[in-house]
C-alpha cells in the first residue's frame, strides 16, 4: 500500500517538475487567452445598449461580463487540451504497450500527469487571473455569494475537472477502434464551444433547444459552475444539477474503465 | 541576375493547385468529413448569431447593423476567412517546420520569389465548401435587404466592384499579417503559438468596429485600425454593400481611403519583415 503511494507520489512530482519548465510560455499564454472575451463583451455591452430594459434574460452588462470570466475558471477545470488525441497516438503508434507490461494504470497515470499539470497552470495563472478579476471587480454586482453557495461552487470546479479528464479519456480510448479520433474530437470540440456554455450563457437559448442542453453533460464543463456563482442556479435545482454531474462522472468513469478492458483486448502490439 | 528569364507565376501557381487537389482526392472521405466539419461550425456560428438577433434588433445602438445587414457582414468575414484559409494557412503553418528542420534551403535554392514560394504551394480546396455557404448567407441576406418595404436596398455595379476590390484588399491585409508572424519563427526557431496569436487577432475583425467606439474600447479600437489594420478588413467591405447610405458618410469615405493605404502599408512591411527575417536565417543541421 505504501509503495504503491510512493509510485503515484512520484509520478505526480514528476509531471510537476515537466509541466514547470515552460513557466514562461504559460503565463502569457494564460494572460492571451482573456482576449477573445474581451471582443465577447463588447458585442454584448452593444447588443444589450439597443434591448429598452438592458438586458436578456436576467443578464445585464455586468452579468454577462461577470459569467465570461467565470466561465475562464471552469474551463481552466474543465478543459484537458491533448488528452483524448494523446491517448489516440499512443495506441496508434503503440507507446501504450509500455503500460501493459508495467504494473502501473494506464488512466490513473494520465489523470495524475493531468492533476500535476493543472496545478502547475493554477500556480502560474493566479497572478494574471486576479489581477483580471480585480479589474473587473466592479461587474460582479452582487459581490461574494453565501459560503454554502461557494463551497457549492468549489465541488462543481472540482467535479468539471474529474467530469471533462473522464468525457476525454473515454473519447480517446475509442482510439482502440478507430486509430484516427481527429474528426471524431472535431465534432466534441465544436459541441463543447458552442453547448457547454463557454460562448454564451445557455439559459438564453429558447425551448427546443435549452432541453437538449439540459440533457447533455457538456453545460456541467462551463455553464453550470459560473451559474451557481452568480446564483442563477440556487436551493434544490442546484442540488439536483450536483447530483446529475456526478451521475455523469461515474457513467464516464465506467464507460472509460469499460473501453480500456475491451481495447487492451483487441491490441495488438508489434515490434520492441 | 537581371537578364536571367523571369520564372513563370502563373504557370507555378496553376501547378500548385493541381497538386493539391490531387493530393486532396487522394484522401477523398477525408475530404468530406473536412467540408461537412467546417460546414457544421459556420451552421453553430450562425445559430449563435440568430440567437443575438432573437433578443435584440441589431447590434449596437444606430449602428444600423440589423440582422440582414450583419448577415452580410459575417459572409463578408467568411469569404475573406476561407480565402486565407484555403491559400495562405496551411503553407504559414508549414513554413514554421521548414526553418525548424532546416528545410527552408531548398525553397531558397529555388530560381523563383521565396515569398511566392513559401505563400502558395500548399492549397486547401475543402475551404471551398465554406466558401459557397457564404455564397449563399450573402444572397440571401442581400436580397432580403433589397425586398424589405422600408428604405430597400439598391445596388449598383460600382458597388459591387468597390466591394469585391475592397475583398482582395482585405484579404492582402491579413496575408500580410500571417507572413509578418510566420517569419518571426525564422528568429524564434519555432513558433508553435503562431496559430493561437493569429485567432486572438483576428478575432477582433469579426465584428463590427462600432461596438469598440466608446469608453476603454477606443484604444483598442486605435490599435486595431490604424496599427495593425485587422479592423478595416472586413468593416470597410461590409460597410459599402450593406450600408450605402453611409457610403456619403466623411467617416466611411476616410475608411475606404484608408483601407487602400492600409493595404499598400501592410504589404510593402510585410514583404520588409520576410525578406529581413531571410538574411537571419542560418539553416539547421544538414
Amino acid at each position: 500500500m505504501y509503495a504503491r503511494a510512493a509510485t503515484w507520489w512520484t509520478i505526480l512530482r514528476i509531471s510537476i517538475e515537466e509541466r514547470l519548465v515552460y513557466r514562461g510560455d504559460f503565463a502569457l499564454g494564460t494572460l492571451m487567452r482573456f482576449l477573445p472575451i474581451v471582443t465577447q463583451i463588447f458585442l454584448w455591452q452593444a447588443i444589450l445598449a439597443t434591448i429598452a430594459d438592458g438586458d436578456v434574460k436576467g443578464y445585464a452588462h455586468g452579468d454577462m461580463v461577470a459569467y465570461y470570466l467565470l466561465t475562464m475558471i471552469s474551463r481552466a477545470f474543465s478543459s484537458m487540451p491533448g488528452l483524448a488525441s494523446g491517448i489516440a497516438l499512443q495506441v496508434r503508434e503503440g507507446e501504450i504497450k509500455k503500460f501493459l507490461v508495467q504494473p502501473i494504470d494506464f488512466i490513473g497515470f494520465l489523470l495524475l500527469s493531468r492533476i500535476a499539470h493543472k496545478l502547475v497552470y493554477y500556480l502560474i495563472s493566479a497572478g494574471p487571473f486576479a489581477f483580471v478579476f480585480f479589474l473587473c471587480r466592479g461587474f460582479f454586482i452582487n459581490g461574494w455569494p453565501e459560503p454554502e453557495v461557494f463551497l457549492c461552487y468549489v465541488l462543481s470546479l472540482i467535479m468539471g475537472f474529474v467530469l471533462g479528464f473522464f468525457l476525454e479519456a473515454t473519447l480517446g480510448l475509442i482510439g482502440f477502434w478507430w486509430l484516427e479520433v481527429s474528426s471524431l474530437l472535431f465534432v466534441y470540440m465544436l459541441f463543447n464551444f458552442f453547448l457547454s456554455g463557454h460562448m454564451f450563457p445557455l439559459d438564453l437559448l429558447p425551448e427546443p433547444w435549452s432541453l437538449l442542453v439540459d440533457l447533455l453533460p457538456l453545460k456541467y464543463l462551463a455553464y453550470f459552475p459560473a451559474s451557481v456563482f452568480l446564483g442563477k442556479v440556487e436551493g434544490v435545482e442546484l442540488i439536483r444539477g450536483l447530483w446529475i454531474e456526478l451521475a455523469w462522472i461515474v457513467f464516464f468513469i465506467v464507460a472509460a474503465r469499460f473501453l480500456f478492458w475491451r481495447g487492451v483486448r483487441r491490441y495488438s502490439g508489434f515490434g520492441g | 541576375m537581371t537578364t536571367a528569364k523571369r520564372a513563370p507565376y502563373l504557370q507555378v501557381f496553376k501547378t500548385f493547385l493541381r497538386n493539391s487537389l490531387v493530393r486532396e482526392m487522394t484522401f477523398r472521405s477525408n475530404f468530406v468529413i473536412q467540408c461537412i466539419s467546417s460546414l457544421s461550425w459556420t451552421v453553430m456560428n450562425l445559430g449563435f448569431y440568430l440567437l443575438i438577433f432573437s433578443h435584440a434588433d441589431q447590434i449596437g445602438p444606430d449602428t444600423g447593423w440589423g440582422k440582414y445587414e450583419f448577415f452580410v457582414f459575417l459572409s463578408t468575414t467568411m469569404f475573406i476567412n476561407t480565402f486565407v484559409q484555403a491559400f495562405f494557412m496551411p503553407n504559414a503553418q508549414e513554413f514554421s517546420e521548414l526553418i525548424r528542420r532546416g528545410n527552408l534551403d531548398f525553397a531558397l535554392l529555388k530560381p523563383i520569389d521565396t515569398q511566392f514560394l513559401i505563400s502558395l504551394s500548399k492549397v486547401e480546396w475543402s475551404a471551398c465548401a465554406n466558401f459557397m455557404a457564404a455564397g449563399v448567407l450573402f444572397i440571401f441576406s442581400v436580397w432580403q435587404l433589397m425586398a424589405r418595404p422600408e428604405n430597400p436596398l439598391s445596388l449598383s455595379w460600382f458597388a459591387i466592384v468597390l466591394y469585391l476590390f475592397y475583398l482582395a484588399c482585405g484579404v492582402v491585409i491579413l496575408y500580410s499579417l500571417m507572413i509578418s508572424l510566420a517569419a518571426t519563427s525564422i528568429w524564434l526557431g519555432r513558433n508553435q503559438s503562431l496559430y493561437n496569436f493569429w485567432f486572438y487577432i483576428t478575432n477582433f475583425a469579426r465584428y463590427p468596429m462600432e461596438i469598440y467606439q466608446q469608453g476603454w474600447g477606443l484604444p483598442l479600437w486605435f490599435l486595431f485600425t490604424f496599427i495593425v489594420p485587422v479592423l478595416v478588413v472586413v468593416n470597410v467591405p461590409a460597410r459599402l454593400m450593406a450600408q450605402p447610405v453611409a457610403e456619403t458618410s466623411p467617416s466611411t469615405t476616410f475608411l475606404a481611403v484608408f483601407a487602400v493605404v492600409a493595404t499598400v502599408g501592410s504589404f510593402v512591411a510585410s514583404r520588409w519583415i520576410f525578406t529581413r527575417a531571410l538574411l537571419s536565417y542560418r539553416s539547421a543541421s544538414s
